[in-house]
């Protein structure tokens, strides 16, 4: 049995070793924000927050999140509630087909956690794990540079 | 796609992994950055894998008392790249961790990990290299330049593991230089070159140059460290380093090519480390 917090919900589950963290959260839980691109670490779509850092689900077993807590898009915000990072995400038109999108929150919000974020370069090499067809990143950019101004201003 | 099936064993202290490594099917996990992707393509299958991650005080970074550092096998890369006294002491290795990855991998993945897995284009086992580390095993120390033997190949016996990471102080008056090359920020070097020059009186008194990704292992150029010390000079030091490869050409970069950047990138790395033992910006020799 493992026990893990999802969101701030503590559940506990039979699994088998092999299970993957994205399979667990899409399958056991039915958290399908978590995208599966492809399954090789490579694509970024399926990074969720794992006691406080971003890894990729797909690259981690469910047993050795055992005592966890995750954090994944579900968490961040509701269609009546975005959170900032989701709202410039919207301002800016960050997203189009929406596939890589988790997985760019996700790393955000990380990135914000961690980096100062003082130049684009900055932004940029934190989101090149992330591979997104649709976008050219440019908005992506655009949206957490204005959550890092936000919260300059703010502070 | 998925891992295959297999056992596994949350081992709670050293003793009980080194136990379930007697079978031999079995694989250590630790990060995993490295081992789940081989599972997904079942490259691998092994009956057991024994997680080592919830052994306790196997992730610390301590002063050893000469002005080096002992490093725990399960510190993750971002530890790594964001510890103060990594920074101080060995700032070559917090440049060089910028340049694994991503910061979800570096998250996640144990520089002991990275060490034991030995990909020839791996950061870590480089610089391991070049910073003359000691690795301590469940059942010795071993110096980096034993301890890899070829591609994904290393010293350890199965039942062995990786504890800790000693780095003994660098000389006073050494400076650094880390050049990589990759195609994509994060993806693996096609080249990287480290390397560190002490000065004493103004002159070189040692050089240590490490290639990584020319090889099967990493490679110590000592043909072109012997150059700083006789006063050749960087440049030729450089084309030195460049004679003394024979990468392997790919669909990344072809053979002429790698050896090329071998060149420039021992040249940049050699400069940027003579500027900084010396502290000046002026034209390095």
């Amino acid at each position: 049995m493992i026990r893990v917090t999802v969101n701030g919900v503590t559940s506990e589950h039979a699994v088998e070793p092999r299970l993957l963290l994205t399979d667990f959260l899409r399958h056991h839980l039915g958290l399908t924000g978590t995208h599966v691109g492809c399954e090789q670490g490579v694509c970024g779509a399926c990074t969720v927050i794992l006691n406080g850092d971003s890894v990729r689900a797909c690259l981690c077993l469910v047993v050795q999140a055992d005592g966890g807590e995750i954090e994944t898009v579900e968490g961040l915000g509701t269609v009546d509630n975005l959170n900032p990072l989701q709202k410039a995400f919207q301002e800016h038109h960050a997203l189009q087909c929406g596939f890589c999108t988790p997985g760019m929150l996700m790393t955000g919000v990380d990135l914000l956690r961690k980096y100062p974020l003082a130049t684009d370069a900055e932004i940029r090499e934190g989101l090149s794990g992330n591979l997104c067809r649709c976008t050219g990143y440019v908005h992506v950019v655009q949206a957490i540079r204005s959550v890092v101004q936000a919260e300059k201003n703010g502070s | 796609m998925k891992p295959p099936a297999f056992e596994y064993l949350a081992a709670t202290s050293l003793a009980q992994a080194v136990a379930a490594l007697a079978n031999d099917e079995a694989k250590i996990i630790a990060g995993g950055q490295s081992l789940v992707p081989m599972l997904n393509f079942r490259l691998l299958a092994p009956s057991l894998l024994v997680d080592i991650t919830r052994i306790p005080g196997l992730d610390a970074i301590e002063e050893d008392g000469g002005g080096g550092l002992r490093i725990g096998a399960l510190t993750r890369h971002h530890t790594l790249e964001t510890s103060a006294m990594v920074q101080a002491r060995f700032p070559v290795l917090s440049a060089a961790m910028k340049h694994v990855a991503h910061l979800a991998v570096r998250n996640r993945g144990t520089i002991g990990g990275s060490l034991c897995h030995a990909d020839p284009a791996a950061e870590l086992p480089g610089l391991a290299l070049l910073l003359n580390a000691q690795l301590k095993t469940t059942q010795r120390t071993v110096a980096a330049a034993d301890f890899f033997e070829g591609a994904l190949s290393t010293a350890l016996a199965g039942d062995e593991i990786l504890t800790e990471i000693q780095l003994p102080a660098l000389p006073p008056r050494t400076g650094w230089g880390f050049e990589e090359f990759a195609r994509r920020s994060g993806d693996f070097a096609l080249t990287a070159v480290g390397a560190t020059v002490s000065l004493s009186d103004g002159e070189v008194a040692e050089a240590r140059i490490v290639v990584i990704g020319a090889d099967d292992t990493p490679l110590r150029a000592s043909a072109a460290e012997v150059l700083l010390t006789d006063r050749s000079g960087i440049a030729a030091a450089a084309i030195a380093a460049q004679g003394q490869v024979s990468p392997n050409g790919d669909l990344h970069g072809s053979a002429d090519y790698r050896r090329h950047l071998v060149g420039v990138l021992t040249r940049r790395a050699l400069t940027a480390a003579w500027r900084r033992a010396s502290g000046t910006g002026g034209e390095a020799p």
